[in-house]
């Protein structure tokens, strides 16, 4: 690990006896997890609870002309059958639009189809019954007539006059616009080399273990609805649900435990969800959602789905000399609520070229409406089409004078001494740390040999590739990110530490766990700024009713934010006890420390007195105390942001691969990350979390595709057709850190979790590039299939 | 995603079975390892009034070798032919093959009568025993009938076998001590149906084919024996006759398009292991590179 700033002189309140900071420890919630004791929301069962099935539209444009449910209605188990227009008394509609996102515009969204739907998957209306068996049995008796539409389907001619527009009320397909020109890219192209490119991304999806899951209970006797739902979100759902039930936020409880995955699938609040609130309060009783795999490839958000056409300028000597990129993408029918649709794009605009010096950049992003599903925000949110776009362009203007890829980037990365600085689009740079990066990434991949042997092998007509990534990482978002734009979706974190009577400590979170080992981040920094052992560190989360009011866990904000409030918490709940101890042992709190459970002597460690004795006194034998003393074994601090609008990390990739030439087949061989999130709280966790977004970004580039025929239909909604990345066809991934901490919190934590997904499909298929050049083809378009490697050869 | 509500009867005997099917008609399925049956049942793609589940026919599983046949019960799982020194020793074809088949999970379930008698045509085992040159084994109320592998499969997921008949078991020739084989599929994850697959049995003698049986899957509506491979038979096999065994595969060929390849890809991958087969199976690896490179 190379750490890049020296460290300060005094010791912080994390470099203690027995800290975990820093430290592989076991995640506590292990142990519950692996015996099946997990709290997920599709085990949940409710007396009297129903459960409803959402008949789909078939078509991805048409008008719904009827609706016949009589014969469904008198099937037995069937409690009711609701259509949208019936669902409309109960919720509002909703328009997916944030003000900071100007010109953002998006039509109203029902929670089930009224009239009209807008793509295929779509619900129209809810068969509510006994069992999900008994619903989709009725469902098959519902019968609906549609007359078809015109399907808006391919977004390169979304915007043609001659589309039909989808929403006539927004007079165009055009979503979102953004416009940025910094420097004088004209001028600098006008002197440079310029290589262009058009960079091609198919939609896809997160695919979680757990899909969407939501048990709805309106309780009529407290007019409070309890939601049990797998979010990343509980606040923004509780806010969502009461504003559009016609509630106050007291009057909901959104409760999330476990979370069989999330990646950004499950930060947003879904029609069918929103149908499902509305039909407890409609009927009075609990009612269950668990959405099918099919549902999931249907509805669940798809993602990327980018054209983008970039240009680089490149001079003789290497000096990249501009960006400009033009960039397409396809939304779905409706901007997603509440977080919008044009985030991704948005982030397209934010962050090409954005680990390079280069002053000229000039961009364009234009996000459309279609009929097919919704998009948004999934894990990485923008990053790996910029990563792709930059890095590819980086590899082309290098191939076009001549230099190696490594060479190219030594010389137009930022230097690592130029911080604080700002990139061409604005984005605020604290301390990054690419070069550091590039050299231990060149080292762990002993990249001259591998050099050596890629021409060797080359010799048996054996073709490898080396293909390397730079990117730059959004995490830690400040207000900026939605705040601004009037979401009520909160960026600050709280926690509340307390101790009990035995001396152990109860935390209360408002991140959430979705697997990441949240639990585990919270419990090792109380447990190391308190001086007590995480075994006696209970972390509550995921319950409006008993945590602080907070964002949640997405953004990769979790540890950094929320990890910042449990620090801050714990520091004034261990003043807090030394006060008391103070007092108890005629004392002063400078004098005293907190180690292993105990009261100590801060001078020579001496045990004082144990946690558990000072807890005795302070909760039953108050007596004992001194007068004036009033012991608060209780604290609760916040944290935001408020210098950088993002903690901006960094980052680089590598992979090296084989590219069969003859049958286009790709083997992944090997593929390295070195990675600088500041100060890492538990190494595992942050290493596995970068290995699952490397996966999940290798998918990207060589399996993963929502496969959409020309008539908006999804053709490959099931997990035999819709390829995810599997062990079988995965690298060893070897990860490095350099570590440059944030001075913005006294943690220094940055976040990791997009790190792996923004650069990987990058470095592959620069290194599908690099293996074949000997061949002349250059493929800027992923996933990197087969047939797609095969038409480039011109084999077929 | 809950299957549509069906009887289910779990038959005694083999007799039984065949009475439940003669009741039943086509309105029944027959469940054996239930692998791809169930996934349909539960997208609802199938609604078969009932289940006739001959998971409990003990006479139905086995491998035996009788004579010069070894035979196969249809009840026989793919992790069993994975394991069998039986299958090993004489044809080592099917446990070749069948570590190409899905993930052990699915391997511990699946037998082999359910793979033959479903008849994906992109499925790994219709294409052994096609190249392997077996008899399927029948039972009907007009008793038994047995059915060339190369007569057996008539199209997508369709076989000789009518509904009121029960798949039995396999025959097929033990090896000989001269055979060899050859197993290859191009699948974009293990485990994965395959883009193209390849199963050979081959008998060479002075290095030439005496003998070549090439069974490609995923290439159309059903396994194909090729008859390319006649032209490589009894000749000297140099790069040219091999350009040409691979031109008349193509146009034997008549592959459809997936989501996965073209025809013209389907082609081109079917090419690319009838060379990588015969380079193989003749020992020389100069043969492979073929006109591409």
């Amino acid at each position: 690990m190379t750490v890049t700033r020296a460290p300060a002189e005094a010791l912080s309140v994390l470099d203690r006896p027995n800290s975990y900071i820093g430290k592989t420890v076991p995640r506590p919630n292990l142990d519950r997890l692996l015996q099946g004791r997990g709290q997920y929301v599709s085990d949940l069962e409710l007396p009297r609870m129903a459960h409803v099935v959402f008949l789909r539209s078939p078509h991805a444009h048409a008008r719904i002309v009827a609706i016949d449910a009589d014969a469904a209605r008198r099937m037995s188990g069937v409690i009711a059958i609701v259509t949208g227009r019936e669902l409309e008394a109960v919720i509002t509609p909703w328009v997916g639009v944030l003000s900071h996102l100007k010109g953002l515009k998006s039509a109203p969204q029902h929670a089930i189809a009224v009239d009209r739907v807008c793509w295929q998957g779509e619900a129209v209306a809810a068969i509510v019954a006994t069992s999900r068996a008994a619903a989709e049995d009725a469902m098959e008796h519902v019968s609906v007539g549609y007359e078809e539409l015109e399907a808006v389907t391919d977004m390169r001619t979304a915007l043609d006059p001659a589309t039909p527009v989808i929403h006539a009320s927004l007079g165009d397909n055009l979503a979102f616009e953004r416009t940025l020109d910094a420097g004088d890219v004209d001028q600098a192209l006008s002197e440079s080399e310029v290589v262009e490119a058009d960079f091609v991304f198919g939609r896809h999806t997160g695919v979680t273990l757990e899909p969407r899951a939501v048990v709805a209970d309106w309780n009529a006797a407290e007019a409070r609805l309890t939601i049990y739902q797998g979010t990343q979100a509980p606040h923004m759902v509780q806010n969502i649900a009461a504003l559009h039930l016609g509630l106050r936020e007291a009057q909901v409880r959104v409760i999330c435990k476990d979370v069989g995955g999330s990646f950004g699938i499950k930060v947003h609040i879904y029609a069918d969800e929103m149908a499902t609130y509305a039909l407890s309060k409609l009927l009075r009783r609990p009612v269950k959602f668990v959405a099918d795999r099919v549902e999931s490839f249907n509805t669940d958000i798809h993602a990327r789905d980018h054209r983008c056409r970039g240009r680089i300028g490149v001079g003789p000597d290497g000096t990249i000399t501009a960006f400009e990129i033009d960039d397409l993408t396809g939304i779905g029918p409706y901007s997603m609520y509440p977080r919008t649709s044009a985030i991704e794009a948005n982030q397209v605009v934010n962050l090409v070229g954005g680990p390079y010096a280069t002053a000229n950049y000039r961009a364009r992003a234009r996000v459309v409406f279609q009929n097919k599903n919704v998009m948004c925000q999934y894990r990485a949110v923008g990053h790996p089409i910029a990563c792709s776009v930059t890095e590819g362009l980086v590899d082309l203007a290098a191939a076009k004078i001549g230099m190696d890829p490594v060479e190219i980037r030594r010389r137009n990365l930022i230097a690592d001494d130029a911080y604080p600085c700002a990139s061409p689009s604005g984005m605020k740079f604290e301390q990054l740390s690419h070069h550091a990066s590039l050299t231990k990434l060149l080292q762990m991949m002993d990249y001259d040999a591998l050099r050596a042997e890629q021409m060797a092998l080359r010799a048996s007509n054996i073709h490898r590739g080396i293909g390397i990534a730079s990117f730059i990482e959004v995490t830690n978002p400040s207000a900026a990110f939605y705040g601004v734009g009037g979401a009520r979706i909160s960026s600050q974190d709280g926690v509340a530490v307390r101790l009990d009577a035995q001396g152990s400590v109860i935390c209360q979170t408002s991140i959430t766990e979705q697997g990441q080992g949240s639990e585990s981040l919270t419990a090792q920094i109380v447990g190391s700024v308190l001086g007590v052992s995480m075994e006696r560190v209970r972390v509550i989360l995921g319950d409006t009713d008993n945590t602080p009011y907070g964002g949640g866990t997405w953004a990769s904000r979790g540890a950094g934010i929320g990890g910042e409030a449990a620090l801050q918490a714990a520091k004034a709940l261990r003043e807090n006890v030394l006060k008391v101890a103070a007092a108890i042992l005629q004392s002063t709190p400078a004098e005293l420390d907190i180690v292993n459970d105990s009261i100590v002597n801060a001078a020579d460690g001496a045990p004082r007195i144990e946690l558990n004795e000072l807890a005795r006194t302070v909760y039953f034998r108050p007596d004992t105390l001194p007068p004036g003393i009033q012991p608060e074994l209780m604290a609760t601090r916040h944290f935001v942001p408020r210098q950088y609008p993002f903690a901006f990390t960094n980052g680089i990739q590598a992979a090296w691969l084989e590219v069969d030439t003859e049958t286009g087949f790709v083997t992944l061989l090997k593929h390295w990350v070195v990675e600088d999130c500041g100060t890492i709280i538990n190494p595992q966790l942050v290493d596995e979390q970068i290995r699952g977004g490397v996966v999940q970004g290798l998918g990207a580039a060589l399996f993963e595709k929502c496969i959409y025929d020309e008539r908006g239909q999804l053709t490959n909604a099931n997990m035999a057709d819709y390829l995810v990345p599997m062990s079988a066809e995965m690298p060893d991934i070897e990860i490095g850190h350099v570590v440059s901490p944030t001075q913005e919190s006294e943690l220094g934590a940055k976040g990791a979790g997009e790190a792996g997904t923004a650069g990987a499909a990058a470095a592959v298929a620069n290194a599908v590039n690099d293996a074949l050049r000997p061949f002349g083809a250059i493929i800027t378009e992923i996933p990197l299939t087969p047939q797609v490697i095969l038409t480039a050869l011109g084999r077929i | 995603m809950k299957a549509a509500a069906f009887a289910y009867a779990r038959a005694t005997s083999v007799v039984n079975a065949l009475e439940l099917l003669a009741a039943h008609g086509d309105r029944a399925k027959v469940l054996s390892g239930g692998q791809s049956l169930m996934p349909a049942m539960n997208l609802r793609l199938l609604s078969p009034d009932i289940l006739v589940d001959i998971g409990g026919l003990a006479e139905l599983r086995g491998i035996a070798v009788s004579g010069r046949a070894l035979v196969v019960g249809a009840l026989t799982r793919h992790v069993d032919l994975l394991r069998s020194p039986e299958i090993a020793l004489h044809a080592p074809l099917l446990r070749d093959a069948v570590a190409h088949v899905a993930h052990p999970a699915i391997r511990n379930r699946g037998t082999i009568g359910g793979s033959l008698a479903h008849a994906d045509p992109a499925s790994e085992l219709p294409a052994c025993v096609v190249a392997l040159d077996a008899t399927i084994v029948v039972r009907g109320p007009a008793g038994e009938r047995r059915i060339a592998a190369t007569e057996f499969f008539r199209g997508i997921y369709e076989t000789a076998l009518s509904s009121d008949e029960l798949l039995v078991a396999v025959e097929m020739p033990v090896a000989g001590h001269d055979a060899s084989f050859f197993f290859q599929e191009f699948a974009r994850r293990h485990g994965d149906y395959a883009v193209v697959g390849l199963a050979a049995r081959a008998v060479v003698a002075a290095g030439r084919f005496s003998d070549l049986r090439l069974g490609f899957f995923a290439v159309g509506d059903r396994p194909l024996l090729a008859s390319a491979a006649g032209k490589l038979i009894d000749a000297p096999v140099t790069p040219a006759l091999l350009a040409e065994a691979t031109t008349a595969l193509a146009d034997e060929l008549d592959p459809q398009e997936d989501q996965q390849a073209s025809p013209a890809m389907r082609r081109h991958l079917a090419g690319v292991l009838l060379r990588r087969c015969v380079a193989a199976l003749l020992a020389r690896p100069e043969l492979e590179a073929g006109a591409t490179r």
